[in-house]
């Protein structure tokens, strides 16, 4: 996948033609030196202006109050988009993020502050407020950094900086013209590709010093169409860390597909009828249920306090044998694939359900310590700005024993879902939804008529001890997934292979 | 109070950006302090602050349009950012619709005091915010055993914003914000139930944090011992603070961008009765200490008082600058201010004695609506009712219908408006609603 020549290279023979026609905000214009996806820590220490010294000088401040660890969290993020309407390329837009978090914690307890400038005085400044989370005067031994190598999961050919809006601009309106060229009930076409590259500076007061740079793109498309009176719209996305060179014909003409193929099933959609059911999920996207329902309930920080419903049922068995439940921050290029967590872990592969036995929570450092076990490299944060909190990152589950066909047929009467928009949870209750945005109803073990919009609802432990058939075709979904918690919106991505879950409650009509 | 230096630097970005290339510019530049803390088992779960700034203009460049917004605010790399962002406009479709609002639709610059801005925020001791979130769980130490954990949370913020548009107009708003919150967890046998509760208010002096726990803690165990009923239409009462949610999908197909881009069943419903009579929607800025009172919009649009829906005929949409010209409408507003609705005679209390049999509503769990044909499926919790009494907690139940037909079917108002949000909605009772349930 690697160019053969380096970055360097590609920027001294790329950049001049380039120059002055990108809306990107330029590293030069920032008086500090540039970065690239191959930069190393000394590079990236440059680029914030700071050497290990004044880390640990500000380290030194952050834990005169008697705080037992701290850390400081250095980004820049630039992101662009360009958006389509009314068939023409009519808008775009950028923005620099630029700062460094400080967290002192004491115990399970955390002081935070940040700055948006990275001068040892502003540094200090916020330090001394993170600080505060401790009361006790102490001196800390000076920290000896060393750095801690990271693989690399999301490797690309061209980073989205050196990429112009001219280049950018002529796959929207490609986009635009396969939609409406594919059907004439096309009405409205909106496009949106987004594009960002972040770099982090990660140091702790335990001596790790750690940077990575991450990129992100997503391709969205939402289409309406009309026929008579009647109007549906549908919408699409694919988003991956990776570069320029995911923007490919194949790419458009999935998208393309898919949005009509999706609004056209619209027209045709009922609602299914009102009550507890069998749910066969389709693979891919709905994946959403491990998220919902599952996933979260697992994240440490909600069983740490006892508030969740899986509080305590570690080392139980909580699904069928065939049930075994991932949290993967090493698929390659993946929304929710990092190469070291936001507190410096690194990333790996957690089973959090292993032949339907809970075996592991997702834990940042407070969580881990509390349970003394290692973090599973699930500390993430939205940006500088947050501390970080127990998050998912890919969800899936492993493939089962059974075919797609078998699990369609073995249903009498109940409903086939494929399209997801949004889902909820209530870690306590274990409540779950997630909102259907197409499927079909399953009659005497077929798939007929198409449905649409309707809301799903359910309870994680029931749902997770009802999922009574798993396929063998486990594919995880390349959308737009963010995830929220606690005010901070963090990528992910999820995946499932087909699956029957038992039951659950459908919000449909009622005759 | 004003920060002269950020309102220059808006006044020479707009300038900057004119002197360069773009034929109009719109520049804010924002500034804002928060800071919050969290306690349980009455010991700081966390304390975090924080101060941040920034800047975002919108560029007009030959007929071309787009927006930028950075928190690197010295001018030598300002005067780059924008003349890069200038350079890539040029390779957008030109929009004709893209200009800054007519200067006589704009806000003159007449300062009008909203008491939105508690002058007092820089001068509290951060003690007494800590004693504040101590006390808030304090209150339910010995509520009852079967309570897993409380959290009270106190937060503040203050805001400051400058607006500079190349045609003159300019404007400054200032606001601050203090929120105390209680959130409870219950051990309920196989569930662990949980609810919250939050007082706000823009003044320090204002805020109350007594009862908040303990409404948290009483509210989350009345949910103990949920169950799901059968499916059927039946009567739907929504406690007032969770209106806002189903409210919500009613509002969005308002939105110009909406009603352009063909996405909302309401296009071509002005003067056209949407609603039963009972429902009244006046969005009105200016309320003194509103959650989202101002004097002007992100557009720079003159802030006004109009009517959204008026005995249930719509009256009015959400039409910013853009849209406007894009519609050939009349604009008004991008997005509501505070929503003040009519009112009934009764309390959540009479309107649940009222009830023949439904469910009383006093939250939502995920769902969502289609802007476009007007379909919702939302899942609820609450409690089933019959006969005027609450019989029990309900659980894992949706409530589904369409917007052009569940707003008819609204038959009462609450007297119980919520003061101290931006939606001051009342609770709802509705008939011939669709619930699934067993």
């Amino acid at each position: 996948m690697k160019n053969e020549f380096s970055r360097r290279e590609f920027i001294r023979t790329g950049s001049v033609s380039l120059a002055g026609m990108a809306i990107l905000p330029s590293f030069l214009s920032m008086g500090c030196s540039p970065l690239t996806e191959q930069s190393g820590l000394d590079e990236y220490l440059a680029h914030f202006n700071v050497d290990k010294e004044t880390l640990q000088k500000v380290m030194a401040e952050a834990l005169s109050r008697g705080g037992d660890y701290c850390d400081l969290y250095f980004e820049h993020s630039l992101s662009n988009y360009v958006g389509l309407q009314d068939n023409d390329v009519n808008r775009a837009g950028s923005n620099i993020d630029y700062g460094v978090g400080v967290r002192v914690l004491k115990g399970d307890q955390t002081g935070y502050a940040f700055s948006e400038e990275v001068s040892l005085e502003a540094m200090k400044k916020v330090a001394k407020t993170a600080a505060s989370i401790a009361n006790e005067s102490k001196d800390f031994p000076s920290i000896n950094l060393n750095e801690r190598v990271h693989p690399e999961f999301c490797k690309l050919d061209t980073s989205w900086e050196d990429v112009s809006i001219k280049q950018k601009i002529p796959y929207l309106q490609k986009l635009n013209d396969k939609i409406f060229n594919l059907d004439d009930k096309v009405a409205k076409v909106q496009i949106y590709l987004d594009d960002n590259s972040s770099y982090i500076l990660f140091a702790n007061s335990e001596g790790v010093i750690s940077y990575d740079y991450r990129p992100m793109v997503s391709f969205i498309a939402v289409c309406v169409m009309e026929k008579g009176d009647q109007r549906e719209d549908f919408y699409a996305s694919r988003s991956m860390r990776i570069g320029y060179e995911y923007l490919t014909e194949d790419l458009l003409d999935g998208i393309a597909t898919e949005v009509i193929e999706g609004a056209n099933k619209q027209f045709e959609a009922v609602k299914p009828k009102a009550g507890q059911m069998e749910v066969v999920l389709a693979s891919g996207g709905s994946g959403i249920l491990l998220h919902e329902a599952m996933g979260h309930a697992f994240e440490a920080d909600f069983n740490r306090k006892e508030t969740s419903i899986f509080s305590d049922k570690m080392g139980k068995k909580v699904g069928e044998d065939f049930v075994t439940i991932i949290d993967d921050g090493t698929n390659p290029n993946y929304r929710g694939t990092l190469n070291i967590d936001d507190e410096g872990t690194l990333t790996q592969k957690t089973k959090m359900v292993e032949n339907g036995v809970l075996t592991s929570y997702l834990h940042d450092r407070i969580s881990a310590k509390h349970y003394n076990v290692d973090p599973t490299g699930n500390g993430r944060r939205q940006s500088f700005r947050y501390a970080p909190l127990p998050r998912m990152r890919n969800t899936y589950m492993e493939n089962g024993p059974h075919s797609k066909d078998d699990i369609i047929s073995s249903v009498k009467d109940g409903i086939y879902v494929d399209t997801f928009t949004n889902g909820q949870v209530q870690i306590g209750a274990g409540d779950f939804t997630f909102y259907v945005k197409s499927g079909y109803l399953i009659e005497n073990g077929k798939l007929t008529k198409p449905i649409k919009d309707v809301n799903l609802i359910g309870n994680g432990p029931e749902a997770l001890s009802q999922i009574s058939m798993v396929g063998n075709d486990l594919k995880i979904d390349c959308g737009t997934g963010t995830c929220g918690k606690g005010g901070q919106g963090v990528p992910v991505s999820m995946g499932l292979p087909t699956v029957k879950v038992n039951q659950l409650t459908v919000g449909g009509v009622n005759a | 109070m004003k920060d002269n230096k950020k309102m220059e630097l808006a006044q020479w970005a707009s300038e900057y950006a004119s002197k360069n290339g773009a034929k109009e510019v719109s520049v804010s530049v924002y500034d804002s302090k928060e800071s919050e803390v969290e306690v349980r088992k009455q010991k700081i779960e966390k304390i975090q602050e924080s101060i941040e700034s920034g800047l975002s203009i919108k560029l007009y460049v030959n007929g071309k349009y787009s927006t930028h917004s950075t928190n690197r605010l010295k001018k030598s790399e300002l005067e780059k950012f924008i003349n890069e962002a200038i350079l890539g406009t040029n390779y957008l479709a030109e929009d004709k619709y893209r200009s800054l609002p007519d200067r006589h639709l704009c806000y003159d610059g007449e300062e009008k005091d909203l008491k939105l801005f508690d002058s007092n925020y820089d001068s509290i001791d951060p003690r007494q915010k800590i004693d504040l979130a101590m006390a808030v769980e304090a209150e339910t130490l010995d509520m009852d055993d079967r309570i897993i954990s409380v959290s009270g949370s106190y937060g503040d913020g203050m805001y400051r914003s400058y607006m500079v548009l190349s045609n003159g107009v300019e404007g400054y708003k200032e606001s601050t914000s203090y929120s105390i919150s209680g959130s409870a967890s219950i051990n309920g046998g196989d569930s662990r139930p949980s609810d919250y509760h939050y007082n706000s208010a823009r003044f320090w002096n204002q805020l109350s944090g007594e009862g908040v726990g303990k409404y948290a803690v009483e509210r989350a165990l009345q949910k103990i011992g949920a169950k799901t009923i059968k499916s059927g239409k039946m009567e739907m009462l929504i406690e007032n603070r969770s209106v806002g949610r189903l409210l919500g999908s009613l509002i969005q197909p308002l939105y110009g961008r909406n009603i352009q881009q063909k996405r909302s069943f309401l296009e071509g419903k002005i003067s056209h009765k949407i609603a039963s009579d009972l429902l009244s929607i006046t969005d009105n800025p200016f309320i003194e200490s509103g959650r989202n009172s101002r004097l002007y919009d992100r557009d720079g649009l003159a802030a006004r008082k109009m009517t959204v829906i008026e005995n249930g005929v719509l009256r009015s949409y959400y039409i910013g600058d853009y849209y406007g010209k894009k519609l050939d409408m009349q604009a008004t507003t991008s997005s509501p201010s505070n929503l003040i609705f009519g009112k009934g005679s009764k309390d959540l209390n009479g309107l649940t004695r009222d009830m023949k049999e439904g469910i009383l509503v006093t939250g939502f769990n995920g769902g969502n609506s289609n802007p476009a044909t007007g379909d919702f499926s939302v899942g609820v919790e609450g409690f089933y009712v019959k006969n005027g009494e609450v019989l029990h907690p309900i659980v894992g139940m949706n409530v589904s219908g369409n917007h052009k037909e569940i707003w008819n079917q609204l038959i009462a108002l609450g007297n119980d408006p919520l003061t101290d949000r931006s939606w001051q909605t009342p609770s709802m009772l509705f008939e011939g609603i669709d619930f699934s349930g067993l």
